[in-house]
Order: C-alpha cells, then structure tokens, then sequence
C-alpha cells in the first residue's frame, strides 16, 4: 500500500522504533521563543546537558516584545527578565537569536518560511501550538510543551506516538471576497474544535493548489484550533518558487538534490487515511465568528445563533456563556455588531500578502471613527516590505496605527490588549474568554473582512463597501 | 519526575466545555522563568466569581479535576499543566482533552484519565451530591472509585509506565545516544542549518 505524504516525512526521520514505544522522531529544525523555553533551558544547565544542535535551533523574541518604542528598554519588568533570560540564553547554548530591532526579528512562523529554514519534507517543532504554519511547505511541523522543548534542545529528537491520517479534500474556485481565512473558519465550524485530535491532516485539492504561500499558511496556522496535531500540504512549484534564493534554501546543486527529493513528497494514489472530510469551495462565504471558540462561527450574511440551535446539553451551555461574555443576543444579523477595535497581523494573518490585502481595501479612505485600527506586521522584513511599497502609509493615512513587529494583540502579552468589555474584529486565530485583555470581546476575521469593518464600524466584507 | 501510583482526593466539577489553556492561565501569567508560582493565575478570570466552583468548600481543597470534553485546547502552554500542579491537583478526569496538553501533562506528572462521556456525567453528579466523598485513582488498575462504585479510565501504556516509574524522558532517549549519531550520518545535505547565519542583507 502506497503512502501518505504525512508518513514519508514521518518514516524519513525514525530514529529508533520498538514495540509498544512511541517513535523517536529526529527533528530537523527547532525554533525557539521567550515564553516556552527559560524552564527548558534551565533544566539543561541544571543537568549539565549541552544543546546538542544549536544549528538546527533558531531563537526570536515575539510574544511579550512590545510595538512601540522598540529602541528603549522593555517597561514591563517581568516581560524584560523573560526576554533578557532568553538573550543570556542564547548566548549562553551557542543558539542564533533575532532580537528586538534585528531586521530578521518577528514572530516565529513567520521568520522560518522568511529565512528560508522552513523546507518540505521536514520536521520542525516549537513550543507554540502554532507551529503547524511549517506545514504548508510539505513539513511535519507541531507545537511542544516546555518539556518537550527541553527533550529537543538535549537529543534533537523526541518521542512520538505515530498520529491517525486525514485527508481534507477541497475543491472548487473560492468566491471574489472569500479567502484562506474564511475557508479555514468555515472548515473549523463544521469539524468542531476537537474533531482533529489525534491526527495529522492533508490538506489538498484544486483550492488549495491554487492558494498562494500565505494562504496556505494561513490555513495550516490554524490546524491547532480544531485539535489537529499537525497540518500540511504537499510542495508545488509555488513551495519552490517561494523558497529559491531565501537566505537559508539549498543553492546549486543541493538545490536540484533537495527538488528531486521534494518531488517526492505527494500522497500516493493509494495510500489510506483514516478519516477523509470534502469541503467544497464555490459555496464559501466570508466568515466570522460570534463566540468564544474558533468552531462558534457563521457566514458574515448570518445571524449570531442561539443555545437550543446546538446538540448536546454541554454545548448548549458553553454557547449560553459564550452569548453572555460576547454580550450578543441570538438572532442579531452579524452585520449589526459594532467593534472597537481592528486588529491586523499575527501568525495567521500578519504577512506581506495580508497587509496588501487590507490596504488595497482601505486605499483613500478613513477608518470609522469609533473605532481604533492596529497594523502590527508579522516580521520586521514584513514592515519593511510594507514601507517600502508605501502601505503604512496607506494605514496611517486612513487614521490606523502601524507597529513594529511581533505577536502583539492576538494574545496580548505585550501592552496591545483590549480592555474589559472592548469588542475587536482579529485577523488572528483564537476567540477565547480574555485571549486578547481581561474581559475583551474577539470576532476572528479574515484581513479583508478587517479592513471593511475599519471602514464601517461593524462587521462587514469589502462588497459592502460599494456605492458607501 | 515524582512516581504516581494511586490518588485520592476531592474531585471538583468543571461543567465546561473546551476549557482552553487561556482559560486555565492567561498569557499574562507566563512570564515567570520559573516552573512554580502559576497558581495564582488558575482559572484567574473565573476565580473572581464567589460562586466559582473553586470558591466553594470543599472544592477549593479538591485535587482532582473533572472537566467537560475537549479540555486543554488550544495554546501549548505547559504552564497550564504547572498552574494546576502548583495548586494542588494531581489527576484531570475527562473525555476529551487537547493533544498537546495531554502530553505536557505526561511529561510533567499530572495525570490525564480518559473516560467515557456518560462516566463524566456521573461522577459530576457523585461529587456534586456528596462532595466530601473522595475519590481514588488506581493508575496500576486504570480505575477511578467513589462510594461503591468504580470506573475504568484509559491512558497510553507508555506514558502510564513512565508516570508509575517518575522517569524522565530525556535520560530514556539518551541511552540511544548512538542510534541518534547514526541517524545523523544519514541526514541529506540540502537540509538547513541555522548556522552560520544568512540573512538578506
């Protein structure tokens, strides 16, 4: 029986199998950031134990950086040990680190694929859930606890129980308007936020061939937020036109050595997975989401819904108390939702293409002026990019804030929170009670659907826009 | 890594669904560069609520979580599993749980019991009605008994034999320190290396 793509790059980085243990997967990239790894570190020195591969790891600072003032000190005090604590470090392993003000610092995901250290056929991990963004290049790539960072920085390896296979399979031309964004919440709303536990998914089909890079990415990002252990895509032209001549890709004829090899990560035809979902793109929306869970969303043009619309007794509940901390009542057209603020950037949504995107939409005109408007851009070389080609000062011009690089408000680490009761459209992944600031509200959007709702002040999509 | 054998302790109900790690410890609580002192940021934004089941007696002295399906979702924060150590629980007893935070707590010492969804129904009725009853988790029988009754949970043998034992995962790995050398002697040469460092520029 043939293989999926997902078990060649499993199979290719065995170490060592035995009967009734789990593999022991070798690891070919690890990347590493403030937040996950001081106790892993510690653990090293507390042993005695070397990095084994400090070139095979590569360390930024994104989660707590803040987006102003980058040139001065850290305010916080507690967010300057952390950050400090992962310098010393660093330097201390032999580890390579992109700082605050290095051209080549942001937030993990997007540096890897940036630098050119992200390739097909690998396996890369990191100790944030969303590090199934690398799967867009054809490469196994998931999220570690603290532990398991630890276990990678000592052996380069780590021990893993083989995961079920599922293909998603979609097709179809996705609408004028509908994006990777939207495809992947919808995706998310029919499987439910655990319905790919325990597996590693494929992604594939004429839709997903014909996204770019970032789309692509954007919808392994979020791989995570309905359980999946990892998600991926098999490598294409497009992987390798995005890839020739980044910093860190194989030149010459390791070039040619590594496409031969990269040609061969494809499922076979008959390879089995355990579980297949079809989805069909034509039918697709802009999509939002009304609760506090990335699977609690509908089509833009729907209403929010109401507790008795779901099937068991515990969703009914958790769906009551989503309504009360998003403050929404059932049947409000989700059109009709006001928001404070916009946010545009981070892992899902915060690269080059996104940031065109939103800019081509708000090109001329003002935001509404209820409302606040954060570009915070996924990467330094990302802000560069965009001041190069004049975007932030589109933003600016349009009344929006532009940033510095970094995770900023889609977890709010740093200063960039909402405030209790502020209601936010996000570009980024997670809806949850308080992800964004204590007591804040978070719709997850697509970039468009961002820029559109800056214009109007409510939900909205970029066709809304025509004739206002 | 301390071994686990047995536990009995009070249990405490969560009736909530996909209790994310932001939920169990904010990100605003991460920055410590420590693995102790996450307790104060459990659950912090439902501990404000008097009626919060923690707040309660004699739940605010349970050591054994039951929540409602797909708990630990989302982020990959190991500081959840450390929030609730550091709290007192030792056993998280559910029908669906994260990935990855199921792992971390393997990796960690907290244990993670899999159980039916209708087994969770019942033993939130059992320590809702008679919440001094405590409950006992036999990890050697993969069983949890309150009263007069007993349930079977499953758990990965792997992880069971490593948790029974304390062992640690990096010293088992080292022992095949020479299969990793071997295995590195294989890799391709096209595959990236960090350094020396390119850039752009």
């Amino acid at each position: 029986m043939g293989k999926t793509l997902a078990e060649k790059v499993w199979d290719a980085h065995v170490v060592r199998s035995a009967e009734g243990e789990p593999d022991l997967l070798y690891i070919d990239l690890h990347l590493v950031h403030e937040v996950t790894s001081p106790q892993a570190f510690e653990g090293l020195r507390m042993n005695g134990r070397p990095v084994r591969r400090p070139d095979l790891t590569l360390a930024t600072e994104d989660h707590n950086t803040p987006t102003l003032n980058i040139d001065r000190p850290i305010a916080d005090p507690v967010s300057r040990i952390q950050v400090d604590t992962l310098r010393q470090n660093a330097k201390d392993f032999g580890v390579r680190i992109h700082s605050l003000g290095d051209r080549d610092q942001g937030i993990v995901h997007i540096i890897g694929p940036q630098l050119g250290v992200t390739q097909p056929g690998m396996t890369i991990v990191c100790g944030d859930s969303h590090t199934a963004t690398h799967g867009a290049f054809g490469a196994i790539a998931f999220g570690i606890g603290t532990s398991e960072v630890e276990h990678v920085l000592a052996t380069q390896t780590l021990p893993q129980t083989r995961p079920k296979m599922m293909a998603v399979n979609i097709n179809g031309e996705l609408p004028e308007g509908v994006s990777a964004k939207d495809l992947v919440l919808t995706l998310i709303a029919q499987v439910g936020t655990g319905g790919g536990a325990g597996y590693i998914v494929e992604y594939r089909g004429s839709t997903v061939e014909a996204l770019s890079m970032e789309g692509r990415m954007t919808i392994c990002n979020m791989s995570i937020e309905w359980g999946a252990k990892a998600g991926m895509m098999a490598p294409d032209q497009k992987t390798y036109d995005y890839l020739k001549g980044r910093p860190h890709a194989p030149k010459g004829s390791e070039w040619d050595a590594a496409v031969e090899y990269w040609d061969t990560l494809r499922s076979d035809e008959d390879a089995h997975f355990d579980v297949e979902v079809d989805l069909d793109a034509t039918t697709m929306t802009p999509f939002v989401t009304w609760g506090t869970n990335p699977a609690h969303g509908v089509p833009l043009g729907a209403s929010v819904p109401a507790p008795e619309d779901f099937d068991s007794e515990v969703e009914r509940a958790t769906a009551a108390r989503a309504l009360e901390y998003m403050a929404l009542t059932p049947g409000t057209p989700m059109r009709d939702i006001y928001v404070d603020t916009v946010f545009l950037g981070s892992c899902t949504n915060g690269r080059i293409e996104d940031l065109r995107l939103a800019a081509s939409v708000i090109q001329g005109k003002r935001i509404a002026e209820t409302l606040r408007m954060l570009v915070v851009p996924g990467s330094a070389r990302v802000r560069l990019q965009a001041e190069l080609e004049g975007l932030d000062k589109v933003f600016l011009d349009a009344g929006a804030e532009w940033r510095a690089a970094g995770c900023s408000m889609c977890l709010g680490m740093n200063p960039d929170q909402l405030a209790p009761g502020e209601r936010a459209a996000s570009t980024s992944n997670r809806n949850f009670e308080g992800r964004q600031g204590k007591g804040g509200r978070t719709h997850l959007v697509s970039p468009a659907v961002a820029a559109a709702t800056a214009l109007t002040g409510h939900l909205s999509a970029p066709a809304d826009l025509i004739g206002v | 890594m301390e071994a686990f054998t047995t536990h009995t302790g009070i249990g405490v109900p969560v009736r909530r669904s996909n209790v994310d790690t932001d939920q169990i410890i904010p990100a605003v609580y991460l920055k410590r560069i420590t693995r102790t002192g996450f307790e104060d940021g459990l659950f912090s934004a439902w501990r404000n609520d008097p009626d919060f089941v923690l707040n309660r007696e004699p739940y605010n002295r349970g050591s054994i979580l039951i929540p409602g399906p797909d708990f630990g979702t989302g982020s990959s924060r190991e500081h959840a599993v450390w929030a609730l150590q550091n709290y007192g629980f030792k056993v998280v007893i559910g029908a669906r749980f994260g990935d990855i935070f199921r792992s971390n707590s393997g990796k960690a010492g907290l244990l993670v019991a899999v159980v039916a969804p209708d087994v969770v129904d019942e033993l939130w009725e059992s320590v809702e009605t008679n919440p001094e009853d405590q409950l006992t988790v036999d990890l050697e029988n993969r069983t949890i008994a309150v009263g007069e009754k007993s349930y079977p949970f499953s758990i990965d043998d792997h992880t069971r034999e490593r948790l029974l034992n304390g062992l640690d995962d990096i010293s088992s790995t080292l022992l095949h320190a020479t299969d990793i050398d071997d295995f590195e002697a294989t890799r391709p040469s096209f595959k990236p290396k960090t350094l020396p460092a390119h850039t752009a520029d």
